[in-house]
């Protein structure tokens, strides 16, 4: 079944030789990072093409999936807001000082819409600067967080 | 200690120490953070002493932050000179916490805390600096030949720091591998955008423009900025209303005569006054007519204005919206902004004619009657007005918890429209996949939302109000207690008692109606907010300061270093392109590569990140926007026609067009011929998104309105796409007349029609790859021979549909 194999260069970029004798340097995505982030990853050349598509990353032996696990950890980056300590405003934009799974920041909050409500509750603010948090369980959060959050949505 | 060129100086705040004459020269030495000393070369530095602040003050040198201020002298060696430094917000683990890159004359040194020992990195050959980003963070990456070195991670927010950053690593690598002293970076042109500079000042005049500032809370009172005009007209509708409100003030206080004048004494055995009576009545009559008379003119009047207010409201936010940028209508729905600019300036409007109106006769009321109840009798006024404070505590409490609702329920409004004008256009799509049901589902989510919020407010505001009345109810009862007891006494009248118990009735009406206010004020409040959000939005394509104006461009194009991302995904890189006046420049690459980006930038309709764009050797941004595009013929990939004749519909650039620049235009773009074929000839009317006409029909129409406007840019961006061959082949000889003497880029996918076109330019994942003559990039066998070879192979494929395969063969047989 597994007619490829995946190794670290030097450079620190994974690469992937086919059965075919191929090889490239690929990146890990995940088809659906929100949705089902251990469904479905998928491993693109350089050039965008996929080489190759993992259905489960769990179906894979343990050495690979450490090493596909690495990469994506070095490029995903959604931190998880834990709580919300203050807000500039009620109006946006808005500079909010958060504390993520990832240390504390602050986040720009250009629009209201820059807010997106996921199916299942857990919302996706999209900051200012192009980062993505995520806030999983807003009905979780403490009451003070849960009060600024309120005014926003 | 002062080395002729390393005139670098990270700090602004450093104080001359003193000058020396060194050869010819004099200099200035510049204390810089306690043991870092630099020099600036000038050779008349009394006579310039603004040059001495523009060397020192350059971006590339701005100063540490506080954090690293007193740690990076001390892990200097002493002879060491800073040249630039990065500061990173991410660790490896990619957690928040800040790190600084430094770069010296003579290395490389990052230090991961303000306490870390830094690792370095000296300068030797083989030594290479990359950086990269995705989704949303950036990586510099430092490489010795082919193995990693060091990877270091930042958010994009400090992205431009980080490719100026990398330059200047690169650069001083280079020097210090030559042997050479370091130099500074070239400062007459910003770092970020490469404007060069404006004569007189050294900051970049686009790149300061971004205002992130939250509008002020005190919205409503913002509105006066649109009732200014009408101040005249709002100052006499006060002084009316002053004068009704006093007129009905004046019935109860006749009561007071009435009852103890006439009634009582009647009761008592007195004869009744009838003189007195019929001055009485007349007083009551005249009093209601004169309320009446003044009642109304101040409505009219008032309503009138805020009328006006209303409408100057709606025209200026939709003139505002439409100078915004794509950016801006990118982010938000349709729905949404409709709302706000409609329902919601009425609702403004609406209350600034009704409830605002009806509340300030209110106050004044009260003012008045409490003014008229202390001066019958204190006591009395004082027992009356005891449920006041009450009241007022309750509004004020309630006031927050509904204001956060009122906006709550705006934008679920905004939710339900929203599906709405996502589905409405999308009609067809919904009846081709049998989704009505899917849709009339996710309309009923939105309403049911709609209903969830709007049943908890009402839960505190259904509260809110019979409480208030209960409260005027107690009030009354305390006024009856208090007065009876008071006549018991003798201390008052029956008549002041009865004129006591007329006003507070009126009084307190009014209370209840005025707790009303509380909720439309803040339903106003927070549509007032939705306006102001818009009127405050300041465009991502700002109109220039100071702006320049071309009389007439030649069409001489360049981009240098163009960079551009949606969000965090970067779609243009690196793109240097220089388009020669009355050059036909074709553009091609694979879909998604960038190639309408690309129009969008030159149009100006976004912003480069990074880089510039100019037109005749003048960055865009300096041209004031209108004046700009009206140098630009553009038919996009999806044409649009407004609800019009075709006529106006092609005269659309130029709406004085005669009716023969009209049909030349047509004729031009091989439209005439099917638009007499139409039932109205060139008065018939297309539809909303031109229902009524073919794809490749709108497309010539589209063409047809960019002729006209006889650009000196043309940008086709698929201009063909839809058409027959036949038709097109028609298209392109028309074009073909018309590109002589403009500047033209034309995007297509299939080559062949691109076979006038002096260069092309092949795209890739938003580079530029190739750059040549059709033969030439044939002989050259690379992206594009690959195209071509894939469509000439199968010439009904288009592009898109190549199977991956394909270039994959292509790439690993080259
Ligand atoms: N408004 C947008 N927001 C975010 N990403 C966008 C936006 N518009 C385009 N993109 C992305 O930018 C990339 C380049 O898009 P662009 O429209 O320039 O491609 P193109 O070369 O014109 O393709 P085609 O030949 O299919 O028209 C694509 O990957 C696209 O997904
Ligand atoms: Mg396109």
């Amino acid at each position: 079944m597994n007619n490829y194999t995946l190794t670290r260069n030097p450079a620190g970029r994974l690469v992937c030789t086919l059965a075919c004798g191929t090889s490239d340097t690929v990146v890990p995505v995940r088809a659906f990072p929100i949705a089902a982030p251990d469904e479905g990853v998928s491993l693109t050349g350089s050039d965008g093409h996929e080489l190759v598509w993992i259905e489960r990353l769990a179906s894979l032996p343990e050495d690979q999936r450490t090493l596909i696990e690495q990469e994506l950890a070095q490029r995903e980056f959604t931190p998880d807001i834990r709580c919300i300590k203050s807000v500039s405003s009620y109006a946006t934009p808005s500079v909010w000082q958060v504390a993520t799974d990832r240390g504390d920041t602050e986040l720009l909050l250009k629009a209201e819409d820059h807010i997106r409500r996921l199916p299942g509750g857990a919302l996706l603010i999209s900051d200012g600067h192009g980062l993505t948090f995520l806030l999983r369980d807003p009905a979780h959060l403490d009451a003070h967080s849960r009060k600024l959050l309120d005014r926003f949505l | 200690m002062s080395h002729p060129g390393s005139d670098r100086c990270q700090e602004i705040a450093g104080k001359p120490v003193g000058d020396c004459a060194h050869q010819s020269n004099l200099f200035r030495l510049i204390s810089v953070s306690g043991n870092t000393v630099c020099a600036v070369q000038c050779s008349n530095i009394a006579a310039h002493p603004i040059l001495i602040s523009r060397i020192v003050t350059t971006p590339a040198t701005t100063s540490l932050p506080d954090l690293w201020r007193n740690v990076v002298p001390s892990r200097l060696a002493r002879d060491e000179t800073l040249l630039a430094w990065l500061e990173t917000d991410l660790d490896a683990r990619l957690h928040f916490s800040r790190g600084l890159l430094l770069i010296t004359d003579r290395r490389l040194l990052n230090l991961a805390s303000p306490d870390a020992a830094g690792d370095t990195y000296d300068y030797r050959a083989g030594l290479v600096i990359g950086k990269n980003d995705h989704g949303g963070i950036g990586r510099v990456e430092l490489f010795d030949g082919s193995a990693r070195l060091a990877c270091w991670h930042y958010t994009l927010a400090h992205d431009i720091q980080a490719s100026r950053f990398v330059k200047q690593f690169e650069q001083r690598l280079t020097e210090f591998l030559a042997g050479a002293p370091a130099t500074r970076i070239a400062p007459d042109c910003c770092p970020d955008c490469l404007t060069p500079y404006p004569d007189d000042r050294q900051e970049c005049p686009h790149c300061n423009t971004t205002i992130n500032a939250p509008p002020s809370t005190w919205t409503l009172l913002r509105l006066w900025r649109f009732a200014q005009p009408y101040r005249w007209q709002l100052l006499s509708g006060f002084l009316l209303m002053l004068g009704s409100t006093a007129a009905t003030l004046v019935p109860p206080y006749l009561t007071i005569p009435l009852m103890d004048k006439v009634l009582v004494p009647y009761q008592n055995g007195k004869p009744i006054d009838f003189g007195l009576v019929a001055w009485l009545l007349a007083g009551l009559l005249g009093s209601a007519l004169l309320a009446w008379v003044l009642g109304w003119a101040k409505t009219y009047i008032l309503a009138l204005v805020s009328e006006r207010i209303g409408a100057d409201l709606r025209t200026i936010t939709y003139e505002h919206l439409l100078r915004l940028s794509l950016e801006y209508f990118g982010g938000k729905r349709t729905g949404d902004l409709m709302s706000r600019i409609g329902s919601e300036s009425d609702r403004i409007c609406v209350f600034l004619s009704l409830h605002l109106l009806d509340f300030a006769t209110d106050v004044l009321m009260i003012l008045m009657t409490t003014v008229i109840l202390f001066s019958i009798n204190p006591w009395l006024a004082l027992a009356t007005l005891l449920p006041l404070p009450i009241i007022a505590w309750m509004i004020h409490n309630v006031r927050d918890r509904l204001r956060t609702g009122f906006e709550k329920i705006d934008r679920v409004w905004s939710e339900v429209s929203n599906v709405l004008a996502d589905t409405i256009p999308g009609i067809r799509v919904v009846k081709a996949f049998a989704q009505e049901q899917r849709e009339a589902e996710r309309f009923r989510v939105a309403n049911r939302h709609n209903l969830q919020v709007n049943d908890r407010i009402n839960k505190i505001w259904s509260l809110f109000t019979p409480t208030v009345s209960l409260l005027t109810e107690i009030g009354l009862l305390v006024v009856w207690a208090f007065g009876i007891w008071l006549v018991s006494h003798n201390d008052i009248t029956v008549g002041v008692l009865l004129a006591f118990l007329a006003y507070i009735s009126r009084f307190y009406a009014r209370l209840d109606s005025m707790s009303r206010i509380v909720s439309v004020t803040q339903k106003s409040a927070a549509a007032a907010k939705r306006i102001f959000d818009i009127l405050d939005h300041v465009s991502s394509v700002p109109e220039p300061a100071n702006p320049v104006h071309l009389d007439k461009i030649s069409g001489r194009l360049e981009m240098r270093d163009a960079g551009f991302r949606y969000g965090n995904r970067a779609v243009i890189k690196g793109l240097n392109l220089t388009i020669e006046p009355g050059e036909m420049i074709g553009l091609v690459g694979h879909s998604g590569s960038g190639k309408s980006t690309l129009v969008n930038l030159l149009c100006r309709f976004y912003d480069v990140s990074e880089g510039a764009i100019s037109v005749d050797g003048v960055n865009i941004r300096s041209l004031p926007v209108a004046e700009y595009r009206r140098n630009i013929g553009l038919v996009l990939q999806e044409p649009f026609l407004f609800f019009g004749s075709i006529a106006e519909n092609i005269a659309y650039g130029k709406p004085d067009a005669t009716r023969a620049e009209i049909i030349a235009a047509a004729r031009a773009a091989h439209a005439h011929e099917f638009i007499l074929r139409l039932p109205q000839g060139y008065d018939s009317l297309v539809g909303e998104r031109g229902q009524g006409l073919s794809g490749g029909e709108r497309q010539r129409i589209s063409i047809a309105r960019a002729l006209l406007i006889d650009p000196r840019i043309l940008i086709l961006d698929e201009a063909t796409a839809s058409v027959d061959t036949e038709t097109e082949k028609e298209i392109q000889k028309a074009l073909d007349n018309l590109v002589q003497g403009r500047t033209t880029i034309a995007i297509a996918h299939r080559l062949s029609t691109l076979h006038k076109a002096s260069r092309l330019v092949v795209m890739d994942k938003g580079e530029v790859v190739e750059i040549g003559s059709h033969d030439e990039l044939m002989e050259s066998g690379g992206a594009y021979y690959r195209l071509y070879q894939a469509q000439a192979r199968n010439v009904d494929t288009d592009l898109n549909d190549l199977p991956p395969a394909a270039t994959v063969d292509a790439k690993v047989t080259t």
